[in-house]
């Protein structure tokens, strides 16, 4: 799957995002297995909502965490891209 | 029974994932059915109340889904009330399922309810012998009907199939029904051998060439639907040299609850002699989990023996099987045969060769009737 600042991820079919809190973690619950998303993507996956595009989230990064918009950008599609391949989030 | 206050200093980590069996009860006779050969009967099934009080105590003890599982978990009246509780505890609920009991008005019910994900079995591809695998004329068409339901819904649909020396050559097309029906998801699960699989074990073996033509098919079939289709795959043990991990170790991330209340690492753990399990009936999921001895019995690698003990495979496959020690080595603390290292180990090609000569012809799952 290509992304660009214009796509709208949304989570993939059957895939929610929730607490864990028997291990202090959150964790996306899907099908039979789970995923546990690193600080980084769990940030992402929080702004993942269906209605916001990749570029949205970028600014809300890059505002948050004072960084060069250009190179949250790249992370962000490449760490959607991998949640894509996994099912985690679809377009 | 009487239960201590408080767990051991050392509480094991918490379960991931409850199997909730809420019935034996089931119009398919599948051979290899994975419930125990003694089935329970419907009086004895839990009411709907205690099931409500598991979930949430599942729920409270760290697990984040529930499998709600049978027999026919469709068969319960109360399936709607239960996915219900399920989902209201928080946890993501699973419905595995024949498919054939339930329309698409139940279906939008159980949607409604909170139901997560379907995971449909089906017996082969070609409906003839799907209908004959599972001893239901008819099954296989209904079984197309609900999928086609699961995908108007919009839940997610796992499709799993069984496969065995009688349906193992139709799994590219098993592979292009999964993608037909819409699903996310394909289970090709090899069969397990134990309670009615055990008993059929001569007409379900798959040949050595059976077994690699099917691995190279998972295998293209990945690749080709990367994106599309997750393949999980479960394979065989009498082909392989070391054992699976079965359960992930036994009392380490999985339990199941029996219709009747028994509290089990595995499915197939009630059929082991020398266990009280636990039931729900009289003690809390969590006392079952962190202190009953039948939990405790084989958790870990303490209770390990030769070869596994001091093996750089102990914490990988946590000494294999303890159902298929039991079945092969008659006794449930042996390391699994499916190990080469297990001096048990050449009975599984024994089975193999027996099974090359052997017929077609199956012992259906049925009530009251406990195979030889």
């Amino acid at each position: 799957m290509t992304l660009s600042g214009a796509s709208v991820p949304r989570l993939g079919r059957g895939m929610k995002l929730r607490e864990d809190k028997a291990r202090g973690q959150w964790v996306v619950l899907g099908p039979e297995r789970m995923f546990v998303p690193d600080e980084i993507a769990l940030e992402v996956l929080r702004l993942v909502d269906g209605a916001r595009p990749v570029d949205a989230i970028v600014d809300d990064l890059a505002t948050r965490f004072a960084a060069p918009r250009a190179e949250i950008l790249g992370d962000v599609l490449a760490m959607l891209e991998d949640l894509a391949a996994k099912g985690v989030v679809a377009t | 029974m009487t239960a201590p206050a408080v767990p051991p200093a050392a509480s094991p980590a918490a379960p991931l994932a409850l199997l909730a069996e809420l019935t034996h009860r089931c119009p398919l006779r599948c051979p290899y059915c994975s419930n125990p050969t003694a089935l329970t009967r419907p009086g004895e099934e839990l009411d709907t109340a205690i099931w409500a009080r598991v979930f949430q105590e599942a729920a409270a003890l760290g697990c984040l889904q529930v499998h709600l599982s049978g027999g026919e978990p469709t068969a319960r009246r109360d399936i709607l009330d239960l996915v219900r509780a399920a989902s209201e505890a928080g946890l993501y609920t699973n419905l595995i399922t024949s498919g054939v009991l339930t329309g698409g008005a139940k279906l939008q019910a159980l949607a409604e309810a909170g139901l997560d994900h379907v995971q449909l079995s089906v017996q082969d591809a070609e409906p003839a012998s799907a209908d004959r695998i599972g001893g239901y004329r008819g099954g296989h068409a209904k079984k197309l009907e609900f999928a086609r339901l699961v995908q108007a819904s919009g839940l997610p649909l796992t499709l799993n199939a069984v496969v065995h020396r009688q349906n193992l050559d139709r799994l590219p097309q098993l592979v292009a029904l999964a993608l037909e029906l819409g699903a996310g998801r394909l289970e090709v699960a090899h069969v397990q051998y134990y309670g009615w699989a055990l008993a059929n074990r001569d007409a379900l073996l798959p040949t050595r060439a059976q077994l690699e033509a099917a691995t190279a098919t998972v295998e293209a079939a990945r690749r080709a639907l990367k994106g599309r289709l997750v393949i999980d795959y479960v394979v065989p043990d009498y082909y392989a040299k070391r054992p699976k991990s079965c359960m992930g170790g036994w009392g380490r991330q999985f339990l199941a609850v029996s219709p009747a209340g028994r509290v089990l690492p595995c499915h197939a753990a009630e059929s082991l002699p020398g266990f009280d399990f636990p039931n729900v009936r009289q003690v809390s999921l969590r006392w079952a989990w962190e202190a009953s001895e039948a939990f405790n019995r084989f958790r870990g690698t303490g209770w390990m023996p030769a070869p596994c003990r001091g093996c750089e495979r102990a914490e990988i496959d946590w000494g294999g099987c303890r159902c298929q020690a039991f079945a092969l080595a008659g006794d449930a603390a042996a390391t699994d045969p499916a190990c080469a290292l297990s001096p048990h180990h050449g009975v599984l090609s024994l089975a193999v060769e027996a099974a090359v000569e052997a017929g077609f012809e199956f012992t259906y799952r049925e009530p009251q009737k406990v195979p030889g």
